[in-house]
């Protein structure tokens, strides 16, 4: 029985009265079982990518193995189920983060080809010579980029939000940067390097209060928050499957309706069109306007289940038990006197950033591989945010739903480990 | 632990910790910058060539104990050898590093203190972080062989 059937069952109680039951929900993760050089895999990179749970792999296997056409084209039975499943994510994904309308809701490849779609269509279509776009200091390099090149093609200006020493968002030096020249904010929901949760509705209400369009990179928020941009008001919001559990190569671009009617394709192909004579070409309607060509059809649907599976087990009762190993984790890392937490924001998701004196991170990491532990070390795509703490690299540990405050003692078991090596 | 002692032998802790030969020599007539981007490894290694000796050699950069270390012991292995000696001693250490069974297996003796680097072979993502001072060495002679070979 699996954890999500229980909790499924469950649910006629209401999902937030159950207990959350870690232990449950590490039986529907295949990969967990196993053991890296002998010892228990301790999982602790789910920022980078999540593993997935059973329901998710055996979704796409059914789908190749029993039902499986390509979509939009088939008159016939196999196609209309597959376009079916597909559109059914859709709608999955449009309850999951509270969009008005399906339509809303573009399939993509992951967040960087959402945000360079955004770039490219709405940036290159609206935004001209010194219009100023506004990032924070803590931006992944797939929110930095795509609007460097846009810079090279429009001449906007890229300027940037400061953060405190802990890692917040400083509210004051963000409002003053939004001046009559300003056309968009493109800032992220949480900090992939230091977890820090942006104060958002702020955000987006200083910059509307100006009449200034807000894209959120919501990459690392959708595993760990509950999202609803109804209410959040933002006008775009992206993120990428696979850290929601989901597969890789497929993700979502959120667009309010009419921003996105109002937005010139971004790729030409099948799909995205009504009809195509080689003097005309009438475009499809919103979202498929931005779907050119054969999308990742298995991927959606993956999705889909992904997000059937987080919902079952309840938002709030994730963020919970999340929020119990992070402050453990976090506890019990301050223990060691040689450890310098990077990312102290009050408002965090789990995720944990940090340097050992002098020993550098690769050091760290193959020590801890060595425990089985799996850590990121590096810049984690966020170059600007390391130099800020004059750190070029950190380790970071992620806990995603499946992570317990046992794990969290491994690694701190580990860093002792590392410790002793290095004396 | 057996095999994590194995990649970090006292010899190359010690040499991370205080690498020596760091700095940039103010004789110094050919460098070359050497990135691993993977790791954040980053170093600049400093020559003084003469008459096809290497006279002088020092580095400075940051990056993982084992990249530190590779350069530190490398600037005292290829002090005072010839171009073609110094080119040999990378190939034997790329052999060290990557191959079970390293080509001449009976000659290690020439790599002197470098066979500390033999445990790198386990740790096949660490292999970069090895080579990568020696491969912007070769790359700071094959600079200067430009450098001559357009006058
Ligand atoms: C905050 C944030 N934004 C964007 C991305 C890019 O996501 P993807 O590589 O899936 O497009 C990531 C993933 O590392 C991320 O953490």
């Amino acid at each position: 029985m699996s954890a999500t059937a229980d909790v499924l069952r469950s649910s006629r109680n209401g999902p937030e009265t159950a207990a959350f039951d870690v232990w449950r929900v590490r039986e529907d993760f295949p990969i967990l079982k196993q053991k890296i050089y002998d010892r228990p895999l301790v999982f602790l990179d789910s920022a980078a990518s999540a593993q997935k749970p059973r329901v998710v792999i055996e979704a796409i296997r059914y789908r190749y193995a029993a039902e499986y056409a390509n979509i939009h084209r088939g008159v016939y039975y196999l196609s209309q189920r597959t376009t079916q499943a597909f559109e059914d994510a859709r709608t999955k994904v449009q309850r999951f983060l509270n969009a008005r309308e399906a339509r809303e809701i573009v399939f993509v490849r992951g967040a960087t080809e959402a945000i360079n779609l955004v770039a490219q269509s709405y940036g290159r279509t609206f935004f001209g010579e010194g219009d100023e776009i506004v990032l924070s200091t803590m931006e992944h390099h797939s929110n930095i980029v795509p609007w460097q090149m846009l810079r090279e093609q429009k001449g906007v200006v890229l300027r940037v939000a400061p953060i405190n020493d802990a890692g917040e968002l400083l509210l004051e030096e963000y409002e003053k940067l939004l001046g009559p020249k300003t056309k968009l904010v493109a800032i992220t929901h949480c900090s992939n390097a230091l977890g820090t949760i942006t104060p958002l509705p702020e955000v987006i209400r200083l910059a509307h209060d100006r009449g200034i369009r807000v894209l959120v990179d919501g990459c690392q928020a959708v595993p760990h928050l509950k999202v609803d941009v109804q209410e959040l008001d933002c006008d775009f919001y992206v993120f990428s499957g696979h850290k929601l559990y989901g597969p890789s190569g497929i993700g979502v671009l959120y667009g309010k309706a009419e921003l996105l009617e109002a937005m010139p394709p971004y790729q030409g192909g099948g799909e995205m069109i009504i009809s195509v004579t080689f003097e005309k070409t009438e475009y499809n309607a919103i979202p498929y306007k931005f779907e050119a060509g054969t999308p990742h059809i298995t991927g959606a649907i993956g999705l889909g289940t992904a997000i059937d599976y987080v919902t079952a087990l309840g938002t709030e009762r994730i963020a919970a038990h999340e929020q119990a190993v992070l402050a453990h984790a976090t506890e019990r890392l301050k223990e060691i006197n040689s450890l310098r937490l990077i990312g102290t924001a009050e408002h965090k998701v789990s995720i944990l950033s940090f340097t050992i004196n002098d020993v550098h991170p690769h050091d760290v990491g193959t020590i801890l591989d060595r425990e089985g532990i799996a850590v990121r070390a590096g810049h984690h795509c966020a170059q600007p945010v390391m130099e800020r703490f004059g750190a070029p690299a950190t380790v970071r540990a992620s806990f995603g739903l499946y992570n317990t405050t046992e794990e969290a003692d491994v690694l701190v078991t580990g860093i002792r480990k590392v410790l002793e090596i290095f004396g | 632990m057996f095999d994590l002692r194995e990649l970090y032998q006292e010899v190359i802790l010690d040499h991370s910790k205080s690498p020596r030969n760091y700095g940039r020599p103010a004789n110094a007539n050919c460098q070359a910058h050497g990135d691993n981007p993977l790791c954040g490894d980053r170093l600049t290694v400093y020559l003084n060539v003469q008459d096809g000796v290497v006279k002088e050699i020092a580095f400075e950069g940051s990056g993982c104990a084992i990249s530190m270390a590779s350069a530190s012991l490398m600037t005292e292995a290829v002090r005072g050898k010839t171009e073609v000696e110094a080119r040999g001693l990378f190939k034997r250490f790329h052999s060290l590093v990557t191959e079970a069974e390293p080509a001449d297996a009976d000659d290690t003796g020439a790599l002197d203190k470098l066979t500390v680097f033999a445990g790198v072979r386990e740790f096949p993502i660490r292999v970069k972080c090895a080579t990568l001072p020696w491969h912007t060495f070769t790359g700071a002679l094959d600079r200067r062989v430009d450098m001559i070979s357009t006058e």
